[in-house]
């Protein structure tokens, strides 16, 4: 009986820490950051100008966008794969918009690329929560299909800078106090997000979900609804992604958006979101696309051939997998060994 | 007994008050299984109430349908005098009822705060969680429980008790009219048992009722009012607590003769099959010996987590051993190669037959001759005939229930899954069968028809290792009784040595009366 006065102290203590490593997740990969960005700095003094740091931001930002709507997904214990081929089709259907209605209004152009994101969205979160496919599979179709139907309506044209109004494109290349709008667009998205899977029921639910499944349904959690409207923003945020790539770009083609999916959720998972749902922030996902594009940035800058690029991309993603495995052994065993001192006890 | 609700209320819940809640003859139906035809019961305010029946006896079938998780196929729940009905765990919930599951059903990322308020956090302005009243609360409720636990920490590694603990607190804090526990006890301490009580006693004078399932006895004799016994699915009787005694309430459990039962054959045991000597591995069990013979029933006793299913592992070679022999037939096995045993003739019925016995997508005839592949084959291929043959043959001798050899295994109710997985093995001919908890979570019928095939194997030269927690079966069935405690053998039985009492005292470590 004393053992029990005196044993729960032992594990919430050992917990405190493996807890707190957790939190500090966010805060080692921004230090991760600002290590490979001093590095490079030494190497190449160049690297440290502010167009370059502008630079760093604007090429993350996609990717933190489109690491928000999926860090939403995985917590469920989901994933959509889709987001990439969105990206491409909003593109260039705003794009194609602009070209042919020179009077369209820019802010609706930000609307219409949403509203394809979250028809797709709607779609995979459908399928998903209704047949219970594993929405691996669902969303890989999908991203084929939407690649698929960019194909026939790209038509194998691009859609040209002189098509766009500038004062859509101003977005891609403007900054405020130095901060590409891009960048400041994602931090508020990335900000509200974070806040809002903290504070709301619903978003509470998509932790539930994603870690104990039987348990949410027992406590009358309404599990498909929930993963449909994760899947429906996802979709949404990867639409808007879509509207700020031509932004950005000022052109599209059909391979608009290509490969987006695999980076997205490597950032993801690089920035602390368990892949088998539960745990993460989109905060964490958000840095996890900053430290894979600084890393890229690097190695352009080291002038080291892009295609180690993938392969560091690859090593990282390798590298966080395993330290989650490492501590999650970790805590198990200490928590083993306590409960063996609380039977001997 | 078609009338559940004439029969008095007990003590507490004064006959005057109308019933908080009336289950009346909810029957449901898996597939082919009936898991419960008769379900009713009649709960007051101010009643602690028992729910006893063996495993397999439909409580925990009555439970999900009293949680909204099952839907009843037929028969009425009155809450409050009103016909209710649930469309899912959060209907009821919102009726006021409030489940304590047998397994624990937390969410390993989240806070324990958060676990305990799921879906109903307390919140501030804008519908935003208000994490500090949600820890606050949290924090009272395990004030009037009395226990410490942080609500900020992560449910992930609590240990089983704590995970409990949670659960009660979950249940508390909702202020349920009607609270459903599920064998809450199985993982606690005395002292927290105590305070189980406590707070049920509370519950009760604030004018809840509680629905107490649990296989402790004593426990129900100490904290209830009123019992309800259930046998195959069905209502047996509900009366006050002071009307029946332990005997009579097992007797209307059980229903029929223990005799029945645990068929005993008398046989002479044969030569040695199994010897195991030293056997040690570290943390786990240490210098474990015993043997076997042809014809008998060991029995391996003891509490959950005293390392029987442990050791019968390392016997088979599943898990390394650190140190120590076994050897089968005179011939030492090799450390770590289940291959060998099998090869040796040991047979292993696991413990869990979903994950360990069964593959239970595939068809009943292909599960059944799985381990018998090798002599099945003809120049490589399996054909589909022979294995069917073999399966056919064991599905009679065990009088196996089931639609189609085709079907899936999952399609078998939990006693003929039993079956199948003997038959599996038994397909094999082995010469030593090592069986983990034979009958848990199977129905009675089933459960004495597994024993008279176990008693079958024995008289005709088989030696068997049993491990089972429940002691009427190893009373009934072993002819020699081993018991462990914490790793180490604390007693050796013979059939007429052993009773319940010597048992649990070896078990617990009161008493080591190696013999």
């Amino acid at each position: 009986m004393t053992a029990q006065a005196t044993a729960p102290a032992l594990p919430t203590e050992r917990f405190a820490r493996g807890a707190a490593l957790l939190r500090a997740r966010e805060l080692g990969i921004a230090i991760a950051v600002l290590l490979v960005f001093a590095a490079t700095t030494i190497s190449n003094h160049a690297f440290a100008n502010a167009h370059s740091i502008q630079q760093l931001l604007t090429g993350a930002s996609l990717i933190a966008l489109l690491g928000v709507g999926e860090t939403m997904v995985v917590v469920t214990r989901n994933v959509d794969l889709s987001v990439g081929s969105v990206v491409g089709l909003s593109a260039y259907v705003v794009g194609d918009v602009f070209k042919h209605h020179s009077g369209f209004p820019v802010l609706l152009g930000y609307v219409l690329g949403i509203a394809i994101g979250a028809a797709v969205g709607a779609v995979n979160g459908a399928i998903t929560t209704v047949t219970r496919v594993p929405s691996l599979v669902v969303t890989l179709a999908m991203l084929y299909v939407v690649r698929g139907v960019d194909g026939v309506v790209v038509d194998g044209r691009t859609i040209d800078p002189g098509a766009i109004p500038k004062s859509y494109t101003e977005v891609g290349y403007r900054t405020f106090l130095g901060v590409p709008w891009l960048a400041l667009i994602v931090a508020v998205v990335v900000a509200a997000a974070g806040y809002a899977m903290r504070s709301f029921r619903a978003s509470r639910d998509l932790y539930a979900i994603g870690s104990n499944p039987e348990a949410a349904a027992l406590a009358g959690i309404p599990a498909g609804r929930r993963v449909f409207s994760a899947f429906v923003i996802s979709g949404a945020l990867a639409g808007l992604a879509g509207s700020l790539f031509l932004a950005l770009h000022a052109q599209v083609d059909v391979t608009g958006g290509n490969g987006y999916e695999l980076t997205v959720v490597s950032a993801v998972v690089v920035g602390g979101v368990a892949i088998f749902g539960g745990s993460g922030t989109v905060l964490g996902a958000a840095l996890g696309a900053l430290l894979l594009n600084t890393i890229n940035q690097a190695l352009v800058a080291a002038k080291i051939s892009s295609f180690w690029n993938e392969a560091v991309a690859g090593g990282l993603l390798l590298a966080a997998i395993a330290f989650d495995r490492w501590l999650g052994l970790r805590v198990a065993r200490s928590l083993q060994s306590v409960q063996g001192a609380h039977r001997d006890a | 007994m078609n009338d559940p609700l004439g029969t008095s209320p007990g003590p507490l819940g004064a006959p005057d008050k109308d019933p908080l809640l009336v289950l009346d003859r909810a029957a449901k139906r898996f597939g082919a299984v009936h898991a419960l035809a008769d379900g009713s019961v009649t709960l007051y305010p101010g009643e602690a109430h028992a729910l006893l029946g063996e495993n397999g006896a439909g409580k925990s079938t009555l439970v999900k349908i009293l949680a909204g998780v099952h839907r009843p196929d037929s028969g009425t729940l009155l809450i409050e005098g009103r016909p209710v009905v649930f469309a899912g765990p959060a209907d009821s919930r919102a009726a006021g009822v409030s489940i304590i599951y047998q397994e624990p059903t937390l969410f390993p990322d989240l806070t324990v705060a958060e676990n305990i308020f799921m879906g109903r956090q307390p919140r501030r302005a804008g519908r935003r969680i208000d994490r500090g009243a949600m820890n606050r609360a949290a924090a009272e409720v395990f004030a009037r429980l009395g226990v410490r636990l942080d609500p900020q920490r992560q449910a992930r590694g609590l240990s089983v008790a704590d995970q409990q603990i949670v659960e009660i607190a979950k249940a508390l804090s909702l202020d349920a009219k009607v609270l459903v526990m599920d064998e809450p006890t199985a993982a606690l301490t005395a002292v927290e048992v105590e305070r189980l009580f406590d707070v049920m006693r509370t519950l009760r004078e604030q004018g809840a009722a509680v629905l107490f399932i649990s296989h402790r006895l004593e426990e129900v004799f100490a904290s209830c009012q009123r019992v309800t016994v259930m046998r195959d699915g069905r209502f047996v009787s509900t009366a006050p607590i002071g009307e029946v005694t332990v005997d009579s309430v097992i007797r209307s459990m059980v229903g029929r003769d223990l005799d029945a039962l645990f068929p005993k054959t008398r046989t002479a045991p044969g030569e040695v099959v199994l010897e195991v000597e030293h056997l040690t591995r570290e943390g786990v069990f240490e210098d474990i010996g015993f043997h076997v013979r042809g014809g008998e029933i060991v029995a391996l006793a003891g509490l959950v987590g005293a390392g029987r299913s442990e050791v019968a592992r390392a016997v088979f070679g599943i898990d390394r051993r650190d140190a120590g022999t076994v050897r089968v037939r005179g011939r030492q096995l090799p450390n770590g190669v289940p291959a060998a045993a099998m090869a040796a003739g040991v047979a292993l019925v696991p413990e869990d037959r979903r994950q360990q016995g069964l593959v239970m997508d595939m068809a009943i005839d292909r599960n059944i001759a799985l381990a018998s592949l090798p002599r099945l084959r003809r120049l490589g291929l399996i054909r589909r005939g022979t294995e069917r043959e073999l399966a056919s043959d064991w599905a009679g001798r065990l009088q196996l229930k089931f639609g189609g050899m085709g079907d899936p295994v999952a399609t078998l109710s939990g006693g003929n899954q039993q079956k199948a997985v003997l038959g599996k093995w038994l397909a094999r001919g082995p010469s030593l069968l090592i069986i983990d908890e034979p009958t848990r979570g199977i129905d009675v019928g089933t459960k004495a028809e597994v024993h008279r095939i176990l008693d079958g194997l024995v008289a005709e030269g088989m030696a068997v290792l049993m491990i089972s927690s429940e002691l009427p079966e190893v009373l009934g069935m072993a002819d020699r009784v081993l018991v462990l405690h914490e790793g180490r053998i604390t007693a050796e039985l013979s059939r007429a040595e052993a009773d319940e009492d010597t048992i649990m005292r070896a078990a617990t470590g009161y008493a080591a009366v190696a013999s």
